[in-house]
């Protein structure tokens, strides 16, 4: 097994504004994404010779990416791993490059969801069953982490609710500093801890939006990237790891942790060579759908020590001015959650990020060299979690 | 000689008074409360839980036979008691049988299970009866109709109630009923109906059973009988003879109400839960005529204290309030439309899946020995690729108690009963069940609480009811 390491190169990213668009489908998502990725990249879509397309539910088969661009009987392939769409569609085109099967390929990851009726997915995520998982849908599920995180680390039912609050507050600033964001508005603790419930302990402001987005990429091998741009990063690791889904059934599985994310981050740090990811990455941009999501995730992959992110969030070191700013972007919070894309606009924060060019200045980080990228799908004990590091070749 | 060898009765956890009933309407709606079935319970659902109280520390081998009783059978076509059979793990080679459309139905269910173990053709035979009477909102009986269920356990060992004479009269007499595409019962006048109808044909039955078997009051210790509302119950006390204070058994109309064709049984089960040995028992039936039993209480009676009563789920209890929860739990209006995916079903999945969800039966592997639900193929444990079924034990997981590891309160679910509640429950045998919370008190939740499992409805969807078990916290 060889590392990945500094093989595949970013040249080109791009988005959509993220938001409810309902005056955009999804054909205008993938097109605004695709065109300024490309764009970005100084090539056209006859440059590509072929493509990764993330979507979970907003259609089926890539036909929707080639209709969408026109493109000319490409080599598309269409992939889905729920809410780990995005970095998943990365971490398949990395390897078509790394083969030498194609120089050029475009990754995009698109997500409509506001032509439903109402807030949320139209289908629920894994296998139906009529009866067993019925009811339960993903904020009820990831609430009970919370819950059990607040008993496990004994913090009072206020201590958790400010605890997980704290991060929305800093989420909610990120995102007020970020055009391309849903929601650009600052909030206050207070305002978080007084926002209606919805599955208890996690109010309004612990979920993130429902909106529509796109976001797109740019690879190829490392080797051609000056081709196309001096600033272009490389892909310094990559995991994937899918659980067994039956961690929810068994009673050692205690739900303050995320295994998955445990492993897929051991497989990119050992890709990427990190020893000590807090000192050796200078920003993270984890799967945030909800606050307690963002908590779990920055102790699974090892940013801080478990049970050991209440000190750190009073501390601010996950704030733009602290030594780990975690989504500096505004995260999943304030960009809302189109399920197939978050993955690939989390990899566009770290991209644009690196090379300094953080739409807002007051957003930018001071030198960032390597960054990473997590990107979780399924709920607490039944996770598909994929990790990026991307840094400065 | 056949008779009653175990009891059990279920009152739902939610009661409505009748003051917040009045308070809905504007009227005076008196003194007492009503048991109201949860959203998610139905005769079926409440009928499985009589049976568990009733079968407590009862092996089930020897039933023979399963008679359910009810005038609002969830399916009008589709044979409940084989629903209830499935949930409580009975054998397949059984007899089960429905009985509907009359009141009487817990009675006539009665007699024939003590007619097929007097013959022979059971060992044992369980009669349910469960009933949730609708009653029209706004209406006299909407404050006196409740909803519960009772079963009793016929057999000929170990008896704890001998039968010791029967008396029954059929009467074409039209009081209440309800034509098929009803969703409430009509009534004639009530002076006509309580005249010439209850207060009438019930002496006339009692009458004839006394005179059959040449008793007089004198000769009983306890007079057992279902009424519609407290003022009829009392006035044909008087009209039969019989002394009220003394003699006559409550008809729980006041903390139950008249829940139907499982009334009788209900009382009946209220009046042994206190008999003694000896007491010989009045018992009768009203409804299309009417069913009267002579009882006699054995010295097994004493085994069955303390188990299966009335007394434990009638003292467990939550008020329903505002009155508008109840118009929801029974879906009496027309709803704004929930433009969420509406819920589904899959026939296919009850059918290769029956025995973990109607029986909630999980799987201990052979060869690491975990306990473990849901049932599948390759160890959750130990990963043990096996290539049959059978290497893994049954663990039938029903009666295990577990404590609540974590809970979540959604207030958004598509649910008449807000917050719906998800949690992790550990069974006491090491597996770990991942599901729904149902009557609870939402401010009393703990991590560590003791959990028990309920067979309710988990939604209705397509037209079928798909049903599976929940837990709540331990009642009684």
């Amino acid at each position: 097994m060889e590392s990945i390491k500094d093989k595949v190169a970013i040249v080109g990213m791009g988005s959509s504004k993220f938001g409810e668009l309902w005056d955009k489908g999804v054909d205008d998502l993938i097109v605004d994404a695709a065109t300024e990725a490309f764009e970005d990249a100084g090539m056209g879509p006859k440059d590509i010779q072929a493509a990764w397309f993330g979507t979970f539910e907003t259609g089926y088969t890539a036909q929707i990416l080639s209709s969408a661009l026109q493109l000319q009987y490409l080599p598309i392939t269409r992939v889905e791993n729920a809410c780990a769409t995005g970095v998943e569609a990365i971490r398949n085109a990395c390897y078509g490059l790394i083969a030498k099967a194609y120089d050029r390929v475009l990754v995009l990851g698109v997500e409509k969801m506001k032509d439903n009726g109402f807030g949320g997915l139209l289908a629920a995520p894994g296998t139906f069953h009529p009866v067993y998982g019925a009811q339960a849908i993903a904020v009820g599920r990831y609430a009970m982490a919370a819950t059990r995180y607040f008993e496990r680390y004994g913090l009072s039912r206020e201590e958790g609710k400010k605890t997980i609050g704290m991060i929305s507050v800093k989420s909610h600033y990120n995102g007020a500093r970020n055009p391309k964001a849903h929601l650009q508005r600052e909030v206050t603790l207070e305002e978080v801890l007084k926002a209606p419930m919805i599955a208890w302990p996690l109010g309004l402001y612990d979920c993130c939006g429902v909106s529509d987005g796109a976001a797109a990429a740019i690879l190829c091998r490392t080797e051609d990237a000056k081709q196309f741009r001096k600033d272009y990063v490389t892909i310094k690791g990559v995991g994937l790891s899918v659980g067994p889904g039956w961690g929810k059934e068994r009673s050692d599985f205690d739900y303050t942790h995320w295994p998955e994310t445990e492993h897929a981050a051991a497989m990119a740090y050992a890709d990427a060579g990190i020893k000590n990811p807090r000192k050796e990455l200078d920003l993270a941009e984890v799967h945030d759908c909800f606050s307690i999501a963002e908590l779990i995730a920055i102790e699974s992959l090892g940013l801080c020590e478990k049970g050991h992110a209440k000190e750190d969030i009073e501390a601010g070191s996950f704030t733009l001015k602290g030594d780990m700013p975690v989504n500096p972007s505004g995260g999943l919070k304030s960009f809302g959650h189109p399920v197939g894309a978050s993955g690939c606009r989390e990899v566009m924060e770290v991209y644009k990020q690196l090379q300094g060019k953080a739409q807002k200045p007051e957003r930018q980080l001071k030198n960032p060299k390597m960054g990473l990228v997590h990107n979780q799908g399924g709920h607490p004990g039944r996770f598909m979690a994929g990790v990026c590091v991307i840094g400065l070749p | 000689m056949a008779g009653i060898i175990s009891y059990g009765a279920y009152v739902p956890f939610y009661r409505l008074s009748r003051e917040e009933i009045g308070k809905a309407w504007g009227k005076r709606g008196g003194a007492g409360e009503k048991a109201v079935a949860g959203w998610d319970e139905d005769t079926i659902t409440m009928g499985v839980e009589a049976c568990h109280q009733c079968l407590k520390n009862q092996p089930s081998e020897e039933i023979d036979a399963l008679t359910f009783a009810t005038t609002t059978p969830p399916y009008a076509q589709k044979q409940s008691s084989s629903i209830i059979a499935a949930a409580l793990n009975f054998r397949k080679d059984m007899q089960t049988m429905d009985v509907g459309h009359s009141v009487r139905g817990g009675t006539n269910a009665l007699k024939a299970a003590l007619d097929a173990v007097t013959s022979g053709s059971a060992r044992r035979a369980v009669v349910v009866a469960s009933d949730a009477p609708l009653p029209p909102p706004d209406s006299p009986r909407e404050l006196d109709y409740g909803d519960g269920a009772a079963a009793l356990v016929i057999g000929n060992t170990d008896v704890a109630v001998n039968v010791e004479g029967f008396y029954s009269l059929t009467s074409e007499f039209l009081d209440t009923w309800r034509l098929p595409t009803d969703r409430h019962s009509q009534e004639w006048e009530d002076r006509f109906i309580r005249d010439e109808g209850y207060l009438r044909i019930l002496p006339q039955a009692v009458a004839g059973l006394l005179k059959k078997y040449n008793l007089t009051p004198k000769d009983l210790q306890k007079v057992v009988y279902n009424g519609p509302d407290e003022r009829n119950h009392r006035t044909v006390a008087k009209k039969m003879g019989f002394d009220y204070k003394t003699l006559v058994q409550d008809p729980l109309i006041s903390s139950v109400g008249y829940t139907g064709a499982a009334s009788a049984l209900m009382i009946l089960v209220s009046a042994l839960e206190e008999a003694k040995p000896g007491d010989r028992i009045l018992f009768a039936n009203y409804g299309d005529g009417a069913d009267a039993f002579i009882l006699k209480v054995t010295d097994h009676i004493e085994n069955l204290r303390n188990k299966g009563g009335i007394k434990g789920p009638l003292g467990s209890k939550m008020m329903l309030s505002p009155y508008g929860k109840y118009l929801h739990f029974r879906d009496f209006m027309q709803w704004e439309i929930d433009r969420r995916p509406m819920p589904r079903t899959s026939l296919t999945h009850f059918f290769r899946e029956s025995q973990q969800l109607f029986g909630l039966v999980g799987q201990r592997c052979k060869k690491c020995g975990h306990e473990q639900f849901p049932r599948q193929r390759v160890c959750m444990w130990c990963q043990t690729m096996f290539k049959t079924p059978e290497a893994y034990d049954d663990v039938p997981l029903a009666n295990q108690k577990g404590n609540l590891f974590t809970f979540s309160m959604d207030e958004r679910a598509p649910v008449p009963d807000l917050p719906n509640i998800l949690c992790v429950v550990d069974l006491e045998g090491g597996a770990r069940y991942y599901g729904l919370m149902t009557d609870r008190d939402p401010t009393k939740i703990q991590i560590g609480q003791k959990m028990e499992f309920t067979f309710r409805k988990i939604n209705d969807a397509q037209g079928v009811h798909n049903y599976f078990w929940k837990v709540r916290p331990v009642r009684f």
